[in-house]
């Protein structure tokens, strides 16, 4: 007999892809990017990492990927198979702020890359790489070179690698920061799109109010000096988000909100305590 | 719902559409002049030569006219064309032995800082040495004049092929490192689909310079080991000439060696072109 409350907090646990526990992070410059940070993130979220620069909010979702380990604490996958490297076996994509191509190499085989280092041979893989360019508008250009690419193109190809494993947990690390606004909005739209239409969990680093409340459905504010996180908030809407919504009365209460929270973690952050 | 993705893409194509940038392409005259331009000016120099001989009325014995110099190339080629083979050989046989070396031991160096401080001194010590100070002293501890050629072309090719290599394995997109880490690369994969492409630039740079330096060191050494009979290079024929006064096949001998110099440059060229043109700026046209 399971008591119903363990079984709730099973199910709970169950809906939990990641989660960190008392994760401090001390860089040997003597700089506390993250002091003691709790952070559950649940399967279908859009979560999105605000806050001023050196919040620590990239290193955090760095040590989720497993680029440098925490000081202490501990990241924990429920409902992952763990490798050898305490890593989710292929359940991770991960975008970085540049798009981080492999200039010798055609946009196939930078989308084949994480399924080659896997040991999967290229015509098995190929189907994979061209559903996976297709799925953000690319599959015309599976013979180009970064190169010949655009800056918003390049971000696509980008985002086809982190997704061509089929990973359950997409990580993006501002990713659309050093694009501009139109083509933001754009990569925006495609983003949601692909999380709405496949069960992934977003975790999405970001200095933007706008984009984090146009995108998440949870926005987690961080404060910086020490790294921390200082606001949880839910952003619920039952409109569609799409441009109608850049221009609604509820966005702009939703970044409003927003603004605010991430108003309070600067002075936070700025006063050192 | 990839289509519908692809549709929408397609119908509001944001500033991004900027589609595949179309790669600079070199108008028909322009490729003609690029070879009639260089020809025309190595001619007017053999021109200004010819000319000086005739006003000058320089003596054979100290300036052979262009024409000595082609006749000598004909009538001499049973002497000269061994001797071209045998610097070939010391050249390339150098150069290769230098492209394997300087490769292998750049991937070693990299692999720890300790390895590469216990090895690099060595390396840079045999840099800075001048070839044509220990030429003779190899010559001594090597069992032939051949092998001691070859030992002074690879010395000399070697260095800059390992030291661009290492420059190349250590200059990698640290971004790049992250990701092959993120995925679980191994030491082997990131060697191969990584460092070994990103130093490409690197290895196409260290190629130029070495197989220009290979025919410099296998003349000079010969220059200072010296060489004779079958085994004769283009150098020992230069110097044999000088001390016959047969200039006509001194010159000759000395066009050889810069022809050979040329289309090893122009090979070394060739294949940086290859290795880079899809991708990397040096061997590009800039776009506007």
């Amino acid at each position: 007999m399971i008591e119903p409350a363990a079984r709730s907090a099973d199910a709970a646990q169950e809906r939990l892809v990641v989660s960190m526990r008392h994760v401090s992070k001390l860089f040997s410059n003597g700089t506390l990017a993250l002091k003691d940070m709790n952070l559950d993130v649940r399967r279908g979220e859009f979560l999105s990492l605000l806050g001023p620069s050196g919040c620590g909010k990239s290193t955090a979702l760095r040590i989720i990927a497993g680029l440098g380990s925490a000081s202490s604490g501990n990241i924990d996958w429920p409902s992952s198979r763990i490798n050898a490297r305490g890593l989710p076996e292929g359940d991770v994509g991960f975008v970085f702020q540049e798009p981080t191509l492999m200039p010798w190499a055609t946009v196939l085989d930078n989308v084949y890359l994480p399924l080659r280092l896997n040991g999967v041979s290229r015509s098995a893989a190929r189907p994979r790489i061209m559903e996976s360019l297709a799925s953000v508008g690319l599959a015309d250009f599976e013979k180009s070179y970064p190169r010949e690419l655009s800056g918003g193109m390049k971000m696509r190809v980008s985002i086809a690698r982190a997704l061509v494993t089929k990973p359950r947990l997409l990580l993006m690390d501002e990713p659309f920061a050093a694009l501009d606004e139109i083509t933001r909005q754009k990569l925006n739209d495609d983003v949601l799109r692909l999380w709405r239409e496949t069960s992934i969990t977003v975790i999405f680093v970001t200095h933007s109010v706008f984009e984090s409340a146009f995108l998440s459905n949870r926005i987690v504010v961080m404060r910086a000096r020490p790294g921390q996180v200082c606001a949880d908030l839910s952003i619920q809407t039952a409109a569609m988000r799409d441009a109608n919504y850049r221009t609604s009365e509820e966005y702009r209460a939703t970044t409003d909100r927003v603004s605010r929270a991430l108003q309070e973690a600067i002075m936070l952050g700025a006063q050192g305590k | 719902m990839t289509d519908a993705i692809h549709a929408s893409n397609v119908a509001e194509a944001g500033t991004d559409s900027a589609v595949a940038i179309a790669v600079a392409r070199t108008s028909t005259v322009e490729r003609i002049l690029r070879i009639i331009v260089p020809m025309t000016m190595v001619l007017l120099a053999i021109g200004l030569w010819q000319l000086h001989i005739v006003i000058n009325q320089v003596p054979r014995y100290i300036m052979p006219a262009p024409g000595d110099v082609i006749t000598a190339l004909y009538t001499d080629w049973g002497t000269l064309y061994p001797s071209l083979l045998v610097t070939l050989r010391i050249t390339f046989l150098a150069l290769g032995i230098a492209l394997v070396g300087g490769v292998g031991l750049a991937i070693v160096l990299v692999q720890s800082k300790w390895i590469e401080l216990a090895i690099f001194p060595f390396a840079v010590i045999l840099q800075v040495t001048p070839m044509i100070a220990i030429a003779p002293l190899l010559i001594i501890y090597m069992p032939d004049t051949q092998s001691a050629l070859l030992t002074c072309a690879f010395v000399v090719a070697f260095f800059p092929i390992l030291s661009n290599m290492v420059a190349g394995l250590k200059s990698v997109d640290h971004n790049l490192l992250n990701l092959f880490e993120l995925y679980g690369a191994n030491r082997w994969q990131t060697l191969l689909y990584l460092k070994l492409p990103a130093s490409l630039p690197f290895f196409a740079a260290g190629l130029r310079i070495g197989g220009g330096l290979s025919l410099i060191a296998a003349v000079v050494a010969e220059f200072a080991a010296g060489s004779a009979g079958k085994g004769a290079g283009l150098a020992f024929r230069l110097l044999e000439s000088g001390y016959r006064l047969n200039y006509p096949r001194l010159y000759a001998a000395l066009i050889l060696l810069m022809i050979t110099g040329v289309a090893i440059f122009a090979a070394t060229s060739l294949i940086a072109w290859l290795l880079l043109h899809r991708w990397h700026e040096s061997a590009m046209k800039r776009e506007n």
